[in-house]
């Protein structure tokens, strides 16, 4: 327990060690602990930004379904007028059509019954030629009596 | 050196001693009758050869211990402080640098709580402080036979372990602290206001040698008082343990009642350690806080 160099050396070798913690230890740790302090606040702004950002983005995603949506009912109520002017159209096209149809049949059946009706007539008249014929036992000479038959075929 | 051949005073002065390494004067006769023909340098033998050697001796044993000690505090902290300023903080932080950071960021806010002025030199000379002085009392906690016997071994006289039980020490550390006091005193007061507040109060400029009778004691109290706190706490602390190791050579029911005193001892101690490191550092700031002030 003598006070002897001791004292000096120790007080050196403290010295030392204070400017070495003081150069090479101490800056570095509290600059790392500031930089990480700031990287934590970072990170946890960056998270807030991005909630928000999130937030937003479901309004803006819910705006735009309800947009969409009203659209698409518009669309819809559109899609259905046309279909039931289209069906309308359809219909006044198939009546008319049908009527068409009829009246050619008509025509037709009148076209036909005419034709019928002359041959019917040349038939009645070469029976009643026949007939009138076997009446009269007699041929009847349809060239000199033409114009007789030619008037009752007329007639007919 | 069998622990058989001392008595118990032999054995606790023999662990008071220092390893001093020093010169003795020519004619000097040594502990075991040698007469030196000439002036040599060599380790004292004994406790009188030690205090013979004067000022111009060395204590082996504190340099050693205290600087193998700051060196790995320095060793272990620059590391970690090269690893932080590596990554640049981007990695989660492990183990041995998480305890790097919280012991920092305890003395920084500790430094921030106490010292108002701006001065760079003040955290990292706290940091130092507290843990060079926490290693150095650690040491206590060693049973104190192991390396008193390891160094019998290999041929040294004497061994003290712990570097705080030094008064050199102890005294070296507050005396640069006082040293640095002073100097922040005068740089940020100039001379004028340094002597000023030593002269000029409490009683104003006529009771100026009272001025100065109180406020030099009070002045020199400051490296006289950090000194002798470490140094008393830890010199009793050691003499405790030394105490109880007596215990052990005493048979079987002593040394089973030493070896439970010294666990309790030792588990006690933890906490005077730790607390006498705290406190060398949180005086020293104050210290040189007050400094840095104005008035006070």
């Amino acid at each position: 327990m003598n006070i002897n160099m001791t004292l000096i050396g120790q007080s050196i070798t403290f010295a030392f060690f204070v400017w070495f913690c003081m150069k090479f230890v101490w800056p570095p740790i509290v600059g790392a602990l500031e930089a990480r302090k700031k990287q934590i606040a970072d990170g946890l702004a960056a998270a807030d930004r991005g909630k928000h950002e999130l937030e937003l983005a479901a309004k803006r995603a819910s705006e735009t379904l309800h947009d969409v949506k009203i659209k698409a009912a518009e669309i819809i109520a559109q899609a259905e007028k046309r279909a039931g002017q289209i069906v309308d159209e359809a219909k006044n096209a198939a009546k008319g059509e049908g009527d068409r149809m009829i009246i050619a049949a008509k025509a037709e059946i009148e076209q036909e019954t005419h034709r019928a009706r002359e041959a019917l007539r040349g038939e009645v008249a070469a029976l009643v030629v026949a007939g009138a014929g076997r009446v009269l036992r007699r041929e009847v000479d349809a060239k000199a009596h033409a114009d007789l038959l030619e008037a009752i075929k007329n007639e007919l | 050196m069998s622990a058989e051949a001392h008595t118990s005073t032999e054995y606790i002065k023999h662990h008071l001693q220092n390893l001093t390494y020093g010169q003795l004067p020519a004619g000097y006769e040594r502990g075991d009758g040698e007469v030196l023909q000439e002036s040599t340098w060599t380790l004292a033998h004994t406790a009188r050869e030690a205090k013979d050697m004067g000022f111009m001796a060395i204590n082996v044993d504190t340099m050693g211990f205290s600087i193998v000690l700051g060196a790995l505090f320095l060793f272990l902290f620059h590391r970690v402080a090269k690893a932080a300023g590596g990554q640049a903080a981007t990695g989660v932080p492990s183990g041995l640098v998480n305890f790097v950071e919280w012991v920092v960021e305890f003395i920084d806010s500790s430094v921030k709580g106490s010292f108002t002025a701006r001065n760079p030199l003040v955290a990292p000379l706290a940091l130092t402080i507290f843990i060079w002085i926490f290693l150095m009392n650690l040491m206590d906690l060693m049973p104190i036979d192991w390396l008193p016997r390891v160094a019998g071994a290999l041929g040294l006289p004497f061994m003290k372990v712990v570097p705080s039980t030094d008064p050199n020490a102890t005294f070296g550390m507050s005396l640069t602290v006082f040293a640095l006091v002073l100097y922040y005193s005068v740089k940020m007061k100039g001379v004028g206001g340094f002597v000023g507040e030593l002269t000029l109060q409490p009683f104003g400029k006529w009771g100026m040698p009272a001025n100065l009778l109180l406020e030099g004691v009070n002045l020199i109290a400051k490296p006289v008082s950090l000194a002798l706190r470490l140094f008393g706490n830890m010199y009793a602390g050691e003499m405790i343990f030394i105490l109880i190791a007596i215990m052990f050579s005493g048979g079987t029911v002593l040394a089973l009642t030493g070896g439970v005193l010294q666990w309790a001892w030792a588990v006690f101690h933890i906490l005077i350690i730790t607390l006498q490191a705290f406190i060398f550092m949180t005086l020293t700031i104050v210290y040189l806080d007050m400094a840095h002030q104005e008035h006070h």
